[in-house]
């Protein structure tokens, strides 16, 4: 007789073995696909085009030039004499000239209209590491956030995995443009009570992803009037505050601040990163921005597990400092984005797909509710994995970032060439075309 | 911060650190209460049993709760303005303290009560209490108010805190000089840019180019002894979040790892602050040579298996940190037989792998892995480039698993922690430079070794002896003599004297949970030739100064 042994399996924790990392959805089963048949225009121009990843190539040229041009930057890297002097080992402060710079970056993209205080400034490897952090900072393990509906599908990892934090939506519909109401905001805490969850706070992106708005003052007002009322705090993820179309038409929770002389300023924490505006996301440079002494301090002592390379301070810096530079990137990225935006919803229109309408960020936000077999997140699925499989596309199902309403998708288009752009709306084209014969 | 290894006042040898931790904050109030046990038996008669115990308990009470409160909420006080960076240079995470700042800008009588402030949690409460309680990092601060320099600041505190090796920076600056704008920037062609492939995004847990780099490093530093696949690592930005990804990975909260001691100060933040994971120190003694010993692992296990706390893994240095030893082949094997018996894991924190200037071969327990034939899911090595390649403030940590479900985890909560990418393009090119690595490692050794003799040598014209120490930049000192009284607060007293009469800044073994009073780690290779003596003179005002 055979007697099986068995080695004992040494456990891991809840964490390792848990799907909170959500990379079962199909937000990243889509990039799954592409990996393992990317388009390429010349040996595969029939794979699949990513237009699921939230990336500006639009400007790169840009910040090319600038190396090019200033040379000596790049000479930095070199200056471990200059990394002696501050004696850098470790120091979660950061480099003060490159907060400095970040500082002053942030206020370009604001136009001018706010001012950030350098020291207000903690810096983290990437706008991930600072939702997630900030998180750990409010929130005890088993209490909730509140996020607006459409979000990020990240979110659900950032803000939940290791913090053991939960979220609860905050639903938004097309009624309105999706726009964030107070009877929502309500609810959503009412839910929350009921429950038994203490709601800690409430994280929204602005402009948003997915939606590509941003997020106008009465909105804005409502939302600092609920927080304060009660007493929570306020994550505002300005990760695209570089990415709307036109100056003008983004206004920072910041300012609303300034205008009200900072009564409550305590409550309310800026996230910002160079992923999106600079197209910079390999650098890893998030920054938090907070009003709140207690939180300032405790997310610098936290920052030390998520620290940005002193190297690439040191490169940035310079650059980011460079107020001439920075003022004619924003303002001609911006520009670059919105005439995509408009080519990509004329051609989409063209061929009878409507998209919300939107002034920011890297994508547009797409309703294809009337492809739908049924107006289910089953109807929604099945389009997607259509569009998936005959079309090649990767495009985000809104059921992916948590959108009650099927039949709404996210559709990028800031991370490719004009050209694979255009074979990419033709796609769509033939496609509509092949619905109408049928 | 706990020392709970030095709870009880008279540890005895075969007992273990056992008893439950202390905050730090309880101390003072098991201090009070004590003493009024004997009342509160009503061993006093009516005043003295009754009414005075009441009285004093009621005002126990109060205090107790003045004393907690504190911890709890945020500063309601107008804000205070936050200290300059320029005030806080090098620190193994040492913080300002949380209150000591203003801010700038116009406040409005909107500011509301502390009732309407929203609290933060509970774990930033414990990450934001001002550090008093970790000489460890007191001792940082003071130095950098006060920082010592030769020209500009010859009477200021001299750093032997801080474990950075500026011995051989000069080798690393005339390779960047000659390599760093190519390595980064360089395309195909002359004066072409080839930054693309920076900006984008990248592995969260590594590029597969950087991944091989630091393979080949890691088995380059073991004089290929091992060699390394690169699709069992995770990159990540330090060995501190390094460390704490792979604590996430093998505990859940409020489970525990055994970690002989005395350890590294820093192990108490990385590991603690947010993941909930308990470390218990298992002392090693002085007799023994601050060996490792498996019956004290033994009755550690048991002790906590008793309180009810869940032990998950083994948590080891090699070379140790601050003793500076090479565990032996037959330690790392009795040490696997241990985890394998209890089926937990084993994480060794290998940073100093290639900081040896002894004698002694190092011997990863990767080595022995694969020569013993252990299951190797359970073993996990923690690595990172900031102590044997200083390159500082490059933020390059390691997670080697034979494990495929941990590399996978960490692979995915690696992308709270990512290494930059220039970084990565950088240290590929500089990493796959195979001859300059060889001359590095040799040469560092050499200049270790030179000023480890000369360091140690002065020590003991000053009567205190080192602990024979083969890797790491510090010697482990025994100062005992020179304490006052041979306890926690003797030892306390003598490196406040050392701060403030010698202005000389080292680690007292408290810190590290060394559970013998007077052994102090001190740091030597921030050092040149010419300090060494100015050490011993400052040195002196203790050592034969007044008590």
């Amino acid at each position: 007789m055979v007697v099986k042994v068995y080695k004992p399996c040494v456990p891991l924790s809840a964490i390792a073995t848990s799907s909170t990392h959500g990379e079962d959805s199909p937000y990243f089963a889509g990039w799954r696909a592409y990996d393992e048949d990317p388009y390429d225009a010349t040996t595969n121009p029939s794979g699949v085009i990513q237009m699921g990843l939230a990336e500006n190539q639009v400007s790169f040229d840009l910040f090319e030039k600038y190396l090019e041009e200033h040379q000596e930057v790049s000479k930095l890297v070199n200056d471990i004499g200059g990394f002696r002097e501050n004696a850098l080992f470790q120091d979660y402060h950061g480099l003060n000239s490159f907060r400095k710079a970040m500082a002053s970056f942030m206020e370009e993209i604001r136009g001018g209209k706010v001012k950030f205080d350098s020291n207000r400034i903690v810096l983290t490897a990437g706008a991930t590491a600072a939702n997630e952090l900030l998180t750990f900072i409010i929130a005890n393990p088993g209490d909730a956030l509140l996020v607006p509906t459409p979000y990020y599908p990240g979110f659900g990892r950032d803000l939940r995995w290791r913090t053991g934090v939960n979220i609860i939506p905050v639903n938004c519909n097309s009624s309105n443009k999706f726009q964030i109401t107070k009877q929502a905001l309500e609810e959503a805490y009412a839910k929350a009570e009921k429950a038994n969850l203490q709601v800690k706070g409430l994280l929204m992106t602005n402009p948003s992803n997915p939606l590509g708005t941003a997020m106008t003052r009465p909105v804005l007002e409502e939302i600092l009037n609920f927080i304060s009322s009660k007493n929570m705090h306020l994550i505002s993820d300005e990760i695209y505050s570089g990415s709307v179309f036109s100056s003008e038409e983004f206004i920072s929770i910041a300012e609303i601040l300034e205008e009200r002389g900072y009564a409550d300023a305590q409550r309310v924490h800026i996230v910002y990163s160079l992923s999106k505006d600079l197209g910079l996301p390999g650098f890893r440079v998030g920054a938090i921005y907070s009003y709140n002494d207690a939180v300032v301090t405790t997310a610098r002592r936290m920052s030390s597990f998520t620290l940005v390379s002193s190297q690439t301070q040191k490169m940035l810096s310079p650059m980011l400092s460079d107020v001439n530079f920075t003022k004619n990137y924003i303002k001609t990225n911006r520009g670059r984005l919105k005439r995509r935006y408009d080519y990509v919803v004329e051609k989409l229109r063209e061929c009878g797909i409507e998209c919300l309408h939107g002034n920011a960020g890297l994508f547009c936000w797409m309703n294809l509710k009337p492809l739908l077999e049924e107006a289910t997140t089953d109807g929604e699925l099945k389009l997607w994995e259509t569009i998936l499989k005959d079309l090649k596309l990767d495009i985000s199902p809104g059921s992916s970032c948590h959108c009650t309403e099927p039949g709404w998708f996210r559709v990028c288009f800031a991370n490719m060439s004009i050209e694979t752009l255009d074979v990419a709306l033709s796609r769509f084209t033939s496609f509509m075309e092949k619905r109408r014969k049928t | 911060m706990t020392r709970f290894s030095r709870a009880s006042s008279n540890p005895s040898p075969e007992t273990n650190p056992a008893p439950p931790r202390l905050k730090s904050d309880e101390g003072p109030a098991m201090r009070i209460i004590v003493p009024l046990q004997g009342v509160v038996q009503g061993r006093g008669g009516l005043v003295l049993g009754s009414l005075l115990p009441c009285a004093l308990f009621y005002f126990l009470q109060l205090y107790l709760k003045s004393r907690n409160r504190p911890s709890q909420s945020p500063p309601s006080s107008p804000p205070t303005t936050l200290s300059t960076p320029d005030d806080h240079h090098a620190s193994p995470s040492s913080p300002p303290s949380a209150s000591g700042s203003t801010i700038h800008r116009t406040l409005s009588r909107g500011l509301l009560s502390p009732r309407s402030h929203p609290n933060v949690s509970s774990r930033a409460a414990a990450v934001a209490r001002p550090d008093e309680d970790s000489l460890y990092y007191v001792g940082y601060k003071r130095c950098l108010r006060d920082p010592f320099h030769r020209v500009d600041n010859p009477e200021g505190i001299i750093q032997l805190g801080l474990a950075e090796n500026r011995l051989s920076q000069d080798l690393i600056l005339d390779w960047l000089e000659k390599n760093a704008y190519g390595a980064l920037l360089g395309g195909d062609k002359p004066g072409e840019l080839n930054i693309m492939g920076l900006t984008t995004y990248l592995p969260f847990d590594g590029s597969d180019n950087f991944k091989n780099a630091v393979a080949g490093f890691m088995g380059q530093v073991l004089q290929e002894s091992v060699s390394f696949d690169p699709s069992q690592i995770v990159l990540t930005s330090g060995a501190t979040p390094a460390m704490e990804i792979l604590s996430f990975c093998l505990a859940d909260p409020g489970n525990a790892f055994l970690v002989p001691s005395p350890y590294y100060p820093g192990w108490d933040r990385d590991i603690k602050w947010r993941t909930g994971v308990e470390l218990v120190p298992v002392p090693c003694r002085s007799t023994d040579n601050f060996n490792i010993s498996i019956p004290a692992l033994e009755r550690a296990y048991t002790q906590a298996k008793k309180r009810g706390l869940k032990i998950r893994a083994v948590l080891i240095a090699n070379p140790t940190n601050p003793t500076g030893h090479v565990l032996s082949r037959d330690t790392l094997i009795d040490l696997l037989d241990f985890v394998t018996e209890k089926n937990i894991h084993l994480i060794s924190d290998e940073v100093f792998a290639g900081s040896i200037h002894g004698e002694s071969k190092f011997v990863s327990v990767a080595e022995v892995l694969e020569s013993e034939g252990i299951d190797k899911t359970r073993v996990h090595i923690v690595y990172g480039l900031s102590k044997d390649l200083p390159l500082p403030g490059f933020r390059v940590g390691v997670i080697h698993s034979y494990n495929e479900t941990v590399i996978a985890a960490s692979a995915k909560l690696a992308r709270f922690s990512s290494v930059s990418a220039p970084t990565q393009q950088l240290l590929t090119v500089m990493l796959s430079d195979k001859q300059f690595i060889s001359n590095y490692l040799e040469a560092n050794r050499q200049r270790m070794r030179r000023m480890y003799l000369l360091f140690v040598d002065a020590l003991k014209q000053l009567g205190i002896e080192c602990a024979n120490s083969e890797a790491g930049f510090y010697c482990w000192a025994d100062m005992s003599r020179y304490i006052t009284s041979y306890s926690e607060k003797g030892e306390k007293k003598l490196w406040e004297k050392l701060l403030t009469v010698a202005k000389v800044n080292v680690t007292p073994g408290l810190s590290c949970h060394c559970i013998e009073p007077g052994w102090f780690r001190c740091c030597f290779t921030t050092l040149t030739e010419e300090d060494i003596p100015l050490v011993v003179e400052r040195m002196k005002r203790v050592t034969q100064g007044p008590k």
